[in-house]
């Protein structure tokens, strides 16, 4: 028999298909992260793509089945909520399972191209919303070191807190849960204002020169805005501000290097593990945390 | 909607700019007993997206606010506008909706709540299966790819996607900043990663895409 | 019982599908019908005189008219009878025009509805009982709520009809927004110049009785029988010993303690106060959540520095009652801001201009401050933040106003033409400057409106922008505002020094509240509802109680003002009455029958229903029933249909009288 602890700390897992490829890091230092604050994952068997962006500008009912196709599995397994690091994959999801229980015409289409009946709603929740219920303070206790050298742009992208209607999440506007969660790592966050704007997004491989505009954009912001790193949520925002610098130093000569981290690499970091267990040197611009010089002149 | 809705619109456009219509499918439906006002892509658009195009008052936030709006060739707002007017095709062959990016933005600040994002959706799907000639290629190509690799596999495997992309594209070279620096860094595997129910998936793809 | 029957043709207008003639006979025969006619027109002379004379020839004891819409000649005939000898409550009309023949075209159908109409009529004439006008006193006296530009117009009329006025005002001074105004459009007249005589008229009337920082809190009673009652909050000041020689303000040690609220937060003031130089009264308020006397009870700098012995920290609050016999509410408006919202609120901020984060994105009243020669900055046009004098300028209209996203889907009506007035003054001060307006529509529909705003463009050099802006964000000490010009189709970003939204006017903060303290229709904004929105346009649905202002909804001076004026007028035509008639067509309790659980009282929408006590020989209360105020019931049923006991009756619709009508069909 589990114990009550266990079974509020024990959630569902889409991991996304970013997850097993570009994004590889984000699953490594998600699940450490993890497992380090005592929560658990029970991955979802044998689940599919959401159908990302691909799906949903081209065939609204494709979109709809493919993602809904994950939630009802998750129901099958008997799981009552979903962790969906990605924001793309968590946006895609809330808004599929939000959108068959508004409109029973599309809910019928749904069920039939699955050939199974929707039954069970699942609390899909973003990455920053599974720290929040785990709790700050497990961060707080759990830190072996204060991230006090940095200075953080948190970067929530398009997909967490859009649309506000259906996420009901934080603002979507002035979000500030992101920064709440960094803070406890000790790191200082600064105040932006591209934490919302849009990186390109899909845009990524086929016009990438409006994805190189757009995230070079940002990351000035954040730089002119103290920023001495990036906190991303999604692996699309990171493939977009990390790998894309390369591209950006071609059409921006002179543009310098900022490091951009995922939320669970910072946390990460604060709870002792090293770049390399959290996959942070698989990033195109290499960081490394360096830890204050002890100030001795006052002994 | 029938097969010839693009052809009806023209003449639609023909009979608004002409101060007197000579032709135009209102004058069927005159002297036609039946008077059933006519589906149109505007009256199909709101129905795939549960509101209606007229819904929105042409304030403009929508484009305000737009990330990629210097890139598209009109205004997502004339986008609405020309739906909302009748002057489908010029709509359905823009770039705008391709161009859109599904960031949101639109949707969480317009004044009426109107979903624009969502009714890109559907200009774009209503573009693919009416057949209208798209300028934005690589962007077509893109999405195809990358559902084709959903399709096989359940899941998009990346290279996979990277390779049929520059296939269809034959541009060979883009890309050359991500794809080798990740197969060095260990991140994307050499093979894809085939989810058991490939076939559940597969089925899902036939029966939306009708084929 | 002898009964008159008249079926009238209306022209042709009746009789083209209804067989009058027909009508007539058939009814003729029925119990109790002693003489039946049809007539081309009944409304006539002749048609009037044909009731008359067959009144009295055939000693009529009650008519039935089958005729147009009560509407319309109900009165006509019911004076026919009365003059003829029968109580007007014994005449019935058939309405055989809008209820049948404009509505069908059936001539056989059509008769025979007729037919069941006039039947219907004469099973009610029957059971129909002589009623009498109700005769209620009228107090000669107006309580106007509100001392903004409209409380003092409806004030100033209704005193100089030679009414007594009681005004009450929740500030300290008159004024209100009006007051706060640097210049006004289309004009460009000093506010304030125009308004302080006014004002100050208002002080000196023998016949207005001013109360400021006041509040109503109750009101009783109905039209011509009011009670309210006025909470008058402690200024701490005795009003009949300060002399407002202000002494006490420059030698108040909190110099900076509080927001100043008239500069609408954009300067400070200390604990004791006037909200501006041409208050009035000029007596000032002392603030107990700011002063130190409060906090410590040391301090007293007032105390020592007052030669009239003026200050009074134990002055309580207290309660006046007036006895009044019309109200006219004119409690105004104020504006919504962006701030975030909290989760219940019927509005949202907008994040997306910064929810009131940047000091230097103002609103329509603050730039209204910034502009004025008496505001903070002396009329200069400097911005909030670091006081230089903005180069660049963005007006933004419709902030919140026709944005359902935000709660607010109304336009507000006045934004396009002070916006317009905003970016002419800035440009006649800033004659370097740059001023944008993005504009959604420009709505000037008034007396030079249009003409005035063609001035800012093509004189002043104002660039409108046709589109809604989409964010605001602060960079480098400026804030990019990101637009689209949907004339040009093309996207638009100005860094601009500073911002001004044209906020929505949206009601005071506790007009629902008042609503139903003084029982008053409201609508889901909290604007006060009129009686009918083309005719009845300053009267509220409570007999007695009147609309002048923005409180109805949002409106300019001019309109204010008529609207006052006509709110007056309408006051003192119920005051030129020593007594006022009614209808006898109100509701009474059978309190023999009334099991007092008063499901009425709550449903009544007028407010007419009282608890009373019912006392036997020895004076004890043995019981509650319910007791309905002749004066207020406006006779709507709704008790009637609500009471469990079947105890309250409304006389000339009593169940009996409804019954046999139905049963007559």
């Amino acid at each position: 028999m589990t114990s009550m602890e266990e079974v509020i700390m024990k959630y569902g897992y889409y991991p996304g298909c970013s997850q097993t490829g570009s994004a590889k890091e984000y699953d490594i230092s998600l699940r450490k992260v993890i497992e380090k604050l005592g929560a658990s994952f029970d991955e979802i068997n044998d689940w599919s793509c959401c159908g990302a962006t691909s799906a949903h500008v081209t065939n609204h009912k494709l979109s709809s089945a493919l993602a809904m196709r994950n939630i009802m599995l998750a129901g099958q397994q008997g799981l009552e909520n979903m962790v969906a690091p990605c924001a793309a994959c968590y946006n895609r999801l809330v808004t599929s399972q939000y959108e068959i229980s508004k409109h029973p015409e599309l809910r019928e289409e749904t069920e039939e191209l699955l050939s199974a009946k929707f039954q069970k709603e699942i609390n899909v929740i973003n990455i920053l919303e599974l720290f929040l219920k785990i709790g700050i303070n497990k961060i707080i206790e759990n830190r072996k070191r204060e991230l006090s050298e940095l200075k953080v742009a948190c970067y929530y992208g398009c997909l967490l807190v859009r649309p506000a209607a259906i996420t009901k999440f934080d603002d979507a506007e002035q979000p500030v849960s992101m920064e709440k969660i960094v803070e406890s790592t000790g790191a200082k966050t600064v105040d932006w204002n591209y934490k919302v704007e849009c990186c390109g997004a899909a845009h990524s491989i086929a016009r990438r020169d409006i994805v190189v505009d757009l995230s070079k954009k940002i990351l000035e912001d954040a730089r002119s805005h103290g920023a001495n790193v990036i906190a991303v949520a999604c692996p699309m925002c990171h493939t977009n501000l990390d790998m894309r610098q390369r591209a950006m130093k071609r059409t921006y000569p002179g543009h310098e290097e900022l490091p951009v981290l995922y939320l669970t690499e910072l946390i990460g970091l604060a709870l002792g593990m090293n770049e390399h267990e959290l996959g942070i040197d698989l990033h195109y611009i290499n960081y490394k945390y360096t830890d204050p010089v002890p100030d001795n002149t006052v002994a | 909607m029938s097969a010839n809705d693009l052809k009806a619109t023209k003449k639609l456009q023909a009979s608004f700019i002409s101060p007197t219509p000579q032709t135009g499918p209102d004058q069927d439906h005159i002297n036609s007993t039946e008077h059933i006002r006519e589906h149109t892509i505007a009256d199909e658009i709101s129905e795939r997206t549960f509101q209606d195009v007229s819904l929105c008052y042409q304030c403009g936030k929508c484009s305000a606010g737009c990330p990629v709006r210097y890139y598209m060739d009109i205004a997502p707002n004339k986008v609405v506008r020309l739906i909302q007017l009748g002057f489908y095709e010029d709509a359905l062959k823009s770039d705008t909706p391709w161009l859109c990016a599904g960031c949101l933005t639109c949707s969480t600040r317009c004044p009426k709540e109107f979903d624009l994002a969502k009714f890109m959706d559907a200009v774009r799907e209503i573009a693919i299966e009416k057949g209208v000639e798209i300028k934005q290629k690589n962007i077509i190509k893109f999405h195809k790819a990358f559902l084709d690799q959903i399709k096989s596999h359940g899941r998009a495997y990346e290279v996979g996607l990277v390779a049929e992309y520059k296939m269809k594209t034959m541009d060979l070279f883009q890309d050359v900043d991500s794809a080798p620096g990740m197969y060095f860094k260990g991140k994307l595997g050499l093979l894809p990663h085939n989810i058991k129910d490939r076939k559940g998936v597969k089925s899902i793809f036939k029966k939306t895409s009708g084929k | 019982m002898k009964i008159g029957v008249f079926i009238c043709h209306c022209g042709e207008n009746i009789s083209r599908t209804v067989d009058c003639p027909r009508v007539a006979r058939v009814c003729e025969s029925y119990p109790g019908v002693e003489y039946a006619i049809d007539y081309k027109y009944m409304c006539s002379d002749p048609g009037q005189n044909m009731i008359r004379d067959a009144i009295r020839e055939k000693g009529l004891d009650a008519i039935v008219v089958g005729s147009c819409s009560p509407h319309m000649h109900e009165r006509t005939f019911r004076n026919a009878a009365v003059s003829a000898g029968i109580n007007p409550f014994l005449v019935e009309i058939a309405n055989l025009r809008e209820h049948c023949s404009w509505v069908h075209d059936d001539v056989e159908a059509a008769t025979q509805k007729a037919i069941e109409l006039v039947r219907m009529a004469i099973e009610k004439v029957k059971r129909d009982k002589p009623l009498s006008k109700i005769n209620v006193p009228v107090t000669k006296r107006v309580l106007v709520i509100g001392g903004g530009i409209a409380g003092i117009q409806a004030a100033l009329d209704t005193a100089n009809a030679g009414y007594e006025v009681v005004l009450v005002e929740k500030e300290p001074s008159i004024g209100g927004h009006m007051s706060q105004l640097s210049e006004t459009f289309p004009t460009l007249d000093c506010s304030q110049c125009i308004l302080t005589p006014r004002m100050v008229e208002v002080y000196q009337h023998p016949k207005i009785k001013l109360l400021t920082y006041s509040e109503v809190v109750k009101i009783e009673g109905f039209i011509g029988n009011f009670k309210a009652t006025i909470k008058k909050k402690a200024r701490h000041i005795n009003e009949e010993l300060c002399s407002g020689c202000g002494l006490c303000i420059t030698k108040c040690p909190t110099k900076k303690k509080a927001y100043n609220s008239f500069e609408e937060d954009l300067a400070f003031r200390p604990a004791v106060y006037i909200p501006f130089p041409q208050a009035v009264p000029n007596i000032p308020v002392i603030d107990e959540s700011v002063c130190m006397y409060y906090k410590n009870g040391k301090c007293g700098m007032c105390v020592k520095v007052c030669d009239r012995g003026a200050i009074d920290f134990d002055q309580k609050d207290t309660m006046l009652v007036a006895d009044i016999g019309a109200i006219i509410v004119a409690t105004g408006f104020k504006l919504y801001n962006i701030d975030k919202k909290a989760a219940d609120s019927k509005y949202k901020g907008y994040g997306e201009y910064g929810y009131g984060k940047y000091r230097d994105v103002i609103d329509g009243l603050q730039f209204e401050r910034i502009a004025s020669a008496s505001g903070p900055t002396a009329g200069e046009i400097k911005r909030p933040s670091d006081g230089k004098v903005p180069k660049k300028i963005v007006f933004i209209q419709c902030v919140g106003s026709r944005d359902d996203s935000k709660g607010i889907s109304y336009c507000s009506k006045i934004c396009c033409m002070y916006t317009a007035k905003h970016a002419m003054l800035y440009k006649h001060k800033v004659h370097d400057g740059e001023a944008y307006i993005f504009y959604m529509d420009i709505r000037a529909g008034g007396k030079m409106y249009e003409e005035f705003v063609r001035r800012a463009i093509e004189e002043d050099d104002v660039k409108y922008i046709r589109g809604r802006v989409s964010r605001i964000y602060e960079e480098n000490g400026k804030y990019i505002v990101k637009g689209e010009d949907t004339i040009a189709g093309m996207p638009v970003e100005i860094d601009a020094d500073l911002v001004v939204l044209a906020t929505a006017m949206i009601p005071q903060e506790n007009s629902a509240a008042l609503a139903r303290t003084i029982g008053i229709p409201y609508d889901k904004y909290g604007f006060f509802n009129e009686a009918h929105p083309k005719l009845r346009p300053v009267e509220s649905t409570t007999a007695g109680v009147f609309l002048a202002g923005a409180c109805q909804s949002p409106r300019d001076i001019p309109e204010s003002v008529a609207m006052a004026s006509a709110a007056a007028c309408k006051a003192t035509i119920l005051l030129s009455s020593d007594t006022l008639e009614r209808e006898p067509v109100v509701a009474k309790v059978n309190e023999d029958l009334c099991a007092g659980c008063f499901y009425c009282k709550k449903v009544c929408p007028f407010g007419a229903i009282e608890v009373k006590d019912v006392k036997d020989m020895n004076g004890i209360v043995y019981k509650e029933v319910a007791y309905i105020n002749q004066g207020v019931c406006q006779g709507c049923g709704t008790c009637t249909a609500t009471c469990l006991s079947k105890s309250i009756e409304l006389a000339g619709f009593n169940n009996e009288e409804i019954f046999a009508e139905i049963a007559a069909l």
